[in-house]
């Protein structure tokens, strides 16, 4: 695994906002191609960090670079590397699915007539070539996530970072959107992923887990579940983040 | 270029399909345009007049014809009590109360002098003002004719007298439409910069596609570029439906020349756009925006002098209309539709809100981040 290539790196990433401390020396290094998950609790300084790692703000101290590049002073190369999709959903409503796609790509200087092969290939893949020119607005919402994924690795990012993508979905759209997201892996692109759904946690290559502001478990799943003596990661997450709770099964 | 390109169809495409906006920009105006300008009459027509005349005589009588022969007067009510006439007065039945004393008539033939009363309710002074100076030329008119009558008896030579007629300028038949219309213009081009503009960037920032934005390599200057341009069209789209509204509806000329009323609202628009797109980058949500924009708009509306001159106005307003833009337009509409101003007339003008556009417009780019 150390012998891959570092796609973005965070030695004592600190985030302050007055005295409050939201990210607290974070260290991580993240592999080409790795599905990498970012678990903790709510509050627990998840989309903080990830907003640092996208260049939408600016970390207290440390040195932290994203696709090499440092996001102190290179957030806009950054972004021209990354993909990204908030947990607020961020697509247009009031455009059509095309007219999104249309959108995102142009502004990250795709041609028209490449936009417009893409989005066509794109569309059946996704099996909704029908729904073409239909708003946004009218589409379940489990499509609409797999689209906003879809839009955010459109333009063929580095890494793509996604902050609590599957929230409110069914299981068995939440499983396609993990088919998405492996075959985006298998393409390459580095797949940074914040989740609260333990079972996706088992899907990631590895996951960390913050508690309060800090890193307390970076490995692959399984040397976690080992470490703990658990048989599932829902387990290790509550050990982790709530020792003074006991599991029943053990 | 290719960026903004994107950018400006996917704002157009959002206005077609936004059912509140559209009317707003087509059917609003209109409404304002023709509605409003009534709104803010200065002419007063019928004044309720509420007659004492407890002096009952012939000449009394020829003064309360006049009175009532004119357009402006209305007599009410009539009684022999002065505290009847006071109640009148203050349960509003009566604008206006006029005292005609006993011996009116004796005293005007033996003392060559005597008095008559009038009482305006001055809860609006404007109002009242005028009522009462309407009311004095009806007692001159008066005057004139008993002296022209009595003189008639003596000589037969007709009195002279000299007459004195005013001319208007730039608005002859003093038609107050003239002077609000271009006022009412403003209001609409400042609201459509402020507003539309402020709003359609705070609901991005609220729907949480303004951070999505904020995370491809989009340039500030694009950005901001593809917001302020489709409004900067729809403001000058405007400026040219309410001029020609205005000739259509009520006559309002457009002296000057027409490409310096654009070259103008051009760059009053880039100062209201610029006030738009800073507020929005104060305000979190269309609440906080709408709230902070009306203040904004009240202020500068109301002291813009938009109903009375500001040159009447205490200094201090105004100095403070120094950063006012809306009375910089205002001022320069009407001298150019009104007066028929040229470019020349209005160089200060222009070198101000130049200046204003860029400070603002700076202002709110230096303030708008990425980041947020």
């Amino acid at each position: 695994m150390n012998n891959r290539k570092v796609e973005i790196k965070a030695v004592n990433l600190t985030k302050k906002y007055g005295k409050f401390i939201a990210n607290d020396k974070l260290n991580f290094e993240v592999y080409k191609g790795e599905i990498f998950g970012f678990l903790g609790a709510n509050g627990a300084g998840k989309t903080t960090a990830i907003r640092i790692l996208c260049g939408l703000s600016k970390p207290t101290s440390g040195d932290i670079t994203v696709s090499g590049f440092d996001v102190y002073k290179q957030t806009e190369e950054i972004k021209k590397n990354i993909g990204y999709m908030s947990q607020k959903f961020s697509l247009y409503e009031d455009l059509t699915i095309a007219e999104n796609i249309e959108l995102y790509g142009g502004i990250y200087g795709l041609s028209r007539k490449f936009i417009k092969e893409r989005t066509n290939h794109l569309l059946e893949k996704l099996q909704i070539m029908e729904h073409k020119n239909t708003l946004i607005s009218s589409l379940p919402l489990g499509w609409k996530q797999k689209l906003a994924f879809s839009v955010a690795i459109f333009h063929e990012p580095r890494i793509v970072f996604l902050d609590e993508p599957t929230g409110g979905v069914d299981p068995i759209t939440r499983r396609q959107f993990w088919d998405l997201i492996y075959e985006a892996s298998s393409q390459g692109i580095t797949v940074f992923v914040t989740t609260h759904y333990m079972d996706e946690a088992e899907y990631c290559d590895r996951v960390s887990i913050m508690v309060d502001g800090r890193i307390e478990a970076l490995d692959t799943p399984a040397v976690l579940k080992e470490t703990y003596k658990v048989s599932n990661m829902n387990d290790v997450f509550i050990r982790i983040a709530r020792p003074d709770f006991i599991i029943n099964n053990e | 270029m290719r960026t903004i390109t994107f950018l400006l169809q996917k704002e157009f495409r959002q206005i077609r399909r936004n059912k509140t906006i559209l009317p707003i920009i087509f059917v609003l105006p209109i409404i304002q345009l023709l509605i409003l300008v009534h709104a803010t009459t200065f002419e007063i027509k019928n004044v309720n007049l509420c007659i004492v005349d407890m002096d009952m005589s012939n000449t009394s009588q020829q003064l309360i014809n006049k009175l009532e022969g004119s357009k402006f007067f209305e007599i009410t009510s009539t009684t022999f009590s002065y505290n009847e006439a006071e109640k009148q007065l203050a349960n509003n039945n009566a604008d206006m109360l006029v005292y005609i004393p006993q011996n009116f008539a004796r005293n005007l033939i033996k003392q060559k002098t005597a008095t008559v009363q009038f009482i305006p309710n001055a809860i609006n002074s404007n109002f009242a003002t005028l009522a009462f100076s309407y009311a004095s030329n009806v007692v001159m008119n008066f005057n004139k004719s008993i002296t022209v009558d009595w003189a008639a008896h003596i000589s037969p030579q007709p009195i002279k007298q000299i007459e004195t007629k005013a001319r208007y300028w730039y608005n002859p038949e003093l038609n107050y439409k003239w002077y609000m219309y271009p006022g009412i213009m403003v209001i609409l081009i400042s609201m459509i910069g402020i507003f539309l503009t402020g709003l359609n960037l705070v609901r991005e920032k609220e729907i949480g596609t303004s951070e999505q934005l904020n995370v491809t390599p989009i340039k500030k200057y694009q950005f901001i570029i593809s917001k302020l341009l489709p409004f900067l069209i729809i403001g000058l789209f405007e400026l040219i439906l309410a001029t020609v509204l205005g000739k259509i509806v009520y006559g309002v000329p457009l002296l000057g020349n027409i490409w310096v009323l654009v070259g103008f609202t051009f760059i009053y628009l880039l100062v209201v756009l610029g006030i738009g797109l800073f507020i929005s980058t104060l305000a979190e949500t269309q609440q906080q925006m709408m709230f902070i924009a009306f203040f904004v708009v009240i202020v500068f509306l109301l002291l813009s002098g938009i109903f009375t001159p500001t040159e009447s106005m205490p200094v201090w307003v105004q100095k403070f209309n120094l950063i006012n833009p809306l009375s910089y337009f205002m001022k320069v509409i009407r001298m150019i539709m009104l007066k028929g101003a040229s470019f020349k007339n209005l160089i200060n003008e222009f070198i101000s809100l130049s200046i204003y556009a860029v400070a603002i417009l700076g202002l709110a780019i230096f303030r708008y981040r990425k980041t947020a």
